[in-house]
């Protein structure tokens, strides 16, 4: 993955791929700590203590059209190499949360990259589930919610192209307002 | 500093929105439309699947193509990321590989609009890697 939010894409479509209705995105930014975390939370089916243990093995898979599953444990490796850590807990029927830190200022930290266009490209291609998305720096933490969005649209379709445009600038220029660091 | 975009811009957009889809079809008959899928499992997704998502998305757009286009799962054609598939109104899904943005610039003008196979893209069939 070229960067970070392509991993949160990743995580995201296993979130969908549980049922979920609810996904919560997360990302802080501390540079007091020098810790920049990501949270990734679902209200989808969750897993067993079985399968939670073997999701980090790269030969582990719930897909019957391949036989690896690298989304997982590529962000792990990732998180892990700039001495930070992943977590992952799951209860069956109730959810999974993902929880990877990275140490910030960490040469091998991935860039955020374009954490808009994956929010919103994610919630064009699945307007029944809420997709909420909370960012926050020291200068402040900016929240979208696509049940705001869906209560503004109404019935106009959230996949059309200039609403697209329109919300990807709509979260940049609330990311850019709060100083969220892009590198 | 510019103006931040809010929620009340968005009823702004949704009103110039609306208004040009009664000129257009709607999208409450996604038969009529070109859909595309695009994979968009970790295969997909390293391989560049979003970037090729954003293109469709916008170009398809700009070309006036009334179309959808969606995520899905992996199709089970990882060595040929990124894949996409395309439902033209009335034909078989065709599933095509190895897609960049001078490939879906071909597959936009050659086959949604005329019908026409791409040159150099593999359309691939519906048998996974399991059954070959």
């Amino acid at each position: 993955m070229k960067d970070l939010s392509l991993h949160i894409l990743d995580i995201m479509q296993n979130s969908l791929a549980a049922g979920a209705k609810l996904i919560d995105v997360e990302i802080a930014e501390n540079k007091t700590e020098n810790i920049y975390t990501i949270c990734i939370n679902d209200n989808g089916k969750g897993m067993s203590a079985h399968m939670l243990s073997k999701v980090t093995d790269p030969f582990f898979t719930t897909r019957t059209t391949r036989k690896v599953g690298l989304g997982i444990p590529l962000l792990k490796e990732n998180a892990e190499r700039t001495g930070g850590k992943f977590e992952i807990s799951s209860l069956q029927g109730e959810g999974t949360v993902i929880k990877a830190t990275f140490v910030m200022n960490h040469f091998d930290r991935q860039p955020l990259g374009d954490i808009a266009g994956v929010i919103v490209l994610t919630a064009a291609s699945n307007p029944a589930v809420r997709i909420k998305y909370v960012h926050s720096t020291c200068s402040g933490s900016y929240t979208f919610d696509t049940s705001e969005i869906m209560g503004v649209l109404g019935n106009t379709p959230v996949n059309n192209a200039e609403i697209i445009s329109f919300l990807k600038e709509m979260i940049n220029d609330n990311l850019e307002n709060i100083n969220y660091t892009t590198g | 500093m510019t103006k931040i975009k809010s929620l009340n811009d968005l009823r702004a957009i949704k009103a110039s929105v609306e208004a040009k889809m009664n000129l257009r079809e709607r999208s409450d008959a996604p038969e009529k439309l070109v859909q595309v899928k695009v994979a968009m499992a970790t295969c997909g997704i390293a391989s560049g699947a979003k970037a090729i998502m954003d293109f469709m998305v916008n170009e398809l757009d700009k070309r006036q193509i009334p179309a959808v286009v969606s995520q899905t799962g992996c199709m089970g054609y990882c060595f040929a990321e990124p894949t996409i598939e395309v439902t033209v109104p009335g034909k078989e899904p065709i599933v095509f590989g190895y897609v960049n943005e001078k490939k879906a610039d071909q597959i936009i003008e050659k086959y949604i609009k005329n019908g026409e196979l791409v040159e150099g893209i593999i359309p691939v069939n519906y048998e996974s890697i399991e059954s070959k």
